[in-house]
């Protein structure tokens, strides 16, 4: 029976031959994550269901990211209870501040998922990883402590969307506004429980980094999982940062899907969502003039080494406006590193740049960068939901790191070559 | 089991972030959550209403952001049952994890309003609008689900049948 790569990837984690959308299976999770903020919770309900070993101490990385370094003591208390689990359950994959990242950058940089892999996270961007060809989606964190004692969880297999894109880029149109474009076409609930499979000759010429920010977003249409195919692009990735035997799954002529959606990316344009929706999206030049307060360079969807260069390039020997705070937040220690080595975090500061340290930052309104009362910020990030960022009076406008760059020059929404 | 109560009327898209904002994540403690569940867009909602109220919505309940903490606030304020044309996937699960009951159902959330008293029987799916009388079924619940959130969440669920007796469920 023709397969996608996510029913094929699904049916060999529940050891069957074939399954079909709508199927109810129990699958082997390679891989379980949860961090500061979901693994108390999965922890507690571990720590209920019996007291037990963990199901595998390598097979479970517990990431320190949205409240760190901690902002309060009630998140100190929550980053020790992880942490104190971590030591007493010898969890091989705890990265301690100073050590770590945001959870969705620093998996695939740790080489901890490959091509074929199954991921379970407790949160929902683990869809991320279905840029290396694996499966990932997210659960809570009940599902997670559940998982963390036996390993195996239940999922029904998705309806698989297939998007493919065609044609040639704009400059300055990057993964970010090819997947805002698709939000805006699919609508926040436009893929629900379904598998979003992003595929087509502008897919195969992207970068890794830019898969990521697309695979992120799925979520943000109400997907169960994002997935792109794994090509060589991918296979020198993993093979740089994992020593496994990657399952290279590709999706069959003559697989069964849902829709198959056609995208002419020629004249898509750089692409803003605007409050208060991923998917209230208009090109940069419908966009009216919106003056800002902040402009936030980083997060899971856009915190990438690519992303700070990108941003670099068009702040280079510029000011950022009068009255404009810029914060840039690299997406891992290795990649503030590598920032470091290569000048871009130079650049940055000449900018006018304030550089946070890795982790979630202001993306989910935690702290480094709240909004106050009817303030308004571009973010790199992926959601712009009321209050998200802040004061529940306060606008983000979701952006590529280059838009974002260049609204910090100029103090409102704008494109590089406005400048 | 039946719940009766008052109707509180949301519409589509109700992501996580509006149930419960992240600022308030530092903590899962229930009466914390439950004090400040819709904290951004109706502050003090837990002493609007009454234990075992009904709140209704439009289209994708529960979008966004995975945090468990969402059903656990809506139960911890004393919501008694969500009924919602549909729900985003993760909290749909969750809602099941935590003994939260929700309903799918198209057409009841067009036909009630604000205020309106309704009925709701959790086994049958049945919700009643007790002010004209109006009758709709929610799509069924297979019953594993339904002992699940009967059971009060996934944890007490395993207690009575054992991890190893969770089979497909």
């Amino acid at each position: 029976m023709p397969m996608t790569m996510t029913e094929k990837i699904l049916a060999q984690h529940a050891s069957r031959t074939d399954v079909s959308p709508g199927d109810l299976i129990e699958v082997k999770v390679d891989l379980a994550m949860a961090n500061d903020i979901t693994a108390p919770l999965a922890i507690a309900v571990f720590n209920e269901v019996g007291n037990q070993p963990v199901f595998d101490p390598n097979r479970i990385a517990l990431i320190p990211d949205h409240f760190v370094p901690n902002k309060d003591i009630e998140s100190a208390e929550q980053a020790k209870v992880m942490r104190e689990f971590a030591v007493h359950h010898q969890i091989h994959h705890y990265y301690e501040v100073g050590q770590s990242g945001i959870e969705h950058v620093l998996l695939p940089e740790k080489g901890l998922v490959i091509p074929g892999d199954l991921v379970i996270g407790a949160d929902s961007h683990t869809c991320t990883y279905g840029a290396l060809g694996a499966f990932s989606t997210g659960v809570g964190s009940t599902d997670l402590g559940v998982i963390l004692a036996t390993g195996k969880t239940w999922l029904k297999v998705p309806p698989t969307i297939k998007i493919e894109y065609e044609g040639s880029l704009l400059p300055w149109v990057r993964g970010k506004d090819l997947i805002l474009y698709t939000l805006g076409t699919l609508g926040v609930d436009g893929a629900n429980y379904c598998a979003l499979e992003f595929s087509g000759s502008v897919i195969e010429e992207l970068p890794m980094a830019q898969r990521f920010t697309m695979t992120n977003m799925a979520i943000e249409a109400g997907a169960k999982n994002g997935i792109i195919e794994p090509d060589e692009i991918t296979l020198a990735f993993v093979a740089e940062r994992s020593h496994r035997t990657p399952l290279v799954c590709i999706s069959d002529p003559g697989a069964d899907y849902e829709k198959v959606i056609k995208i002419v990316v020629d004249t898509i344009e750089p692409q803003i969502a605007l409050p208060h929706s991923p998917a209230n999206v208009r090109p940069l030049s419908k966009v009216p003039h919106i003056s800002l307060d902040q402009v936030f360079i980083g997060s899971c969807t856009n915190g990438y080494l690519e992303d700070l260069r990108e941003a670099a390039t068009i702040l280079k020997g510029r000011k950022v406006a009068k009255g404009i705070r810029l914060i840039v937040i690299p997406g891992s220690q290795l990649i503030y590193s590598e920032a470091i080595e290569q000048g871009i975090i130079k650049t940055l500061i000449d900018a006018g740049a304030v550089i946070g340290p890795p982790c979630c930052g202001p993306c989910l309104g935690g702290h480094l960068g709240i909004l106050a009362e009817g303030e308004r910020a571009v973010s790199t990030s992926n959601r712009n939901f009321i209050g998200r960022m802040g004061h529940p009076k306060s606008e983000v406008y979701l952006a590529s790191p280059a838009i974002a760059a260049a609204s910090a020059v100029v103090g409102y929404i704008a494109g590089p070559e406005e400048l | 089991m039946k719940v009766q109560g008052t109707v509180w009327k949301f519409g589509d898209n109700v992501d996580t972030d509006l149930i419960i904002p992240a600022r308030f994540l530092n903590s899962s403690d229930r009466d914390e959550l439950a004090r400040n569940c819709f904290a951004d867009i109706r502050p003090g909602f837990m002493d609007m209403i009454s234990p075992g109220d009904i709140l209704v919505a439009g289209n994708n309940f529960g979008s966004g952001s995975s945090r468990e903490h969402a059903p656990l606030a809506i139960k911890a304020a004393g919501i008694g049952v969500v009924v919602a044309e549909n729900f985003a996937r993760i909290f749909y699960r969750n809602a099941f994890n935590v003994g939260l009951p929700i309903l799918e159902s198209k057409e009841a959330p067009q036909s009630v309003n604000e205020g309106s008293l309704v009925s709701v029987d959790l086994a049958t799916g049945e919700i009643v609008n007790m002010n004209t009388g109006q009758q709709f079924f929610a799509k069924p619940v297979p019953r594993f689900m339904r002992e699940i959130v009967d059971a009060g969440g996934l944890v007490e669920y395993v207690k009575k049948k054992g991890l190893t007796g969770r089979g497909a469920s």
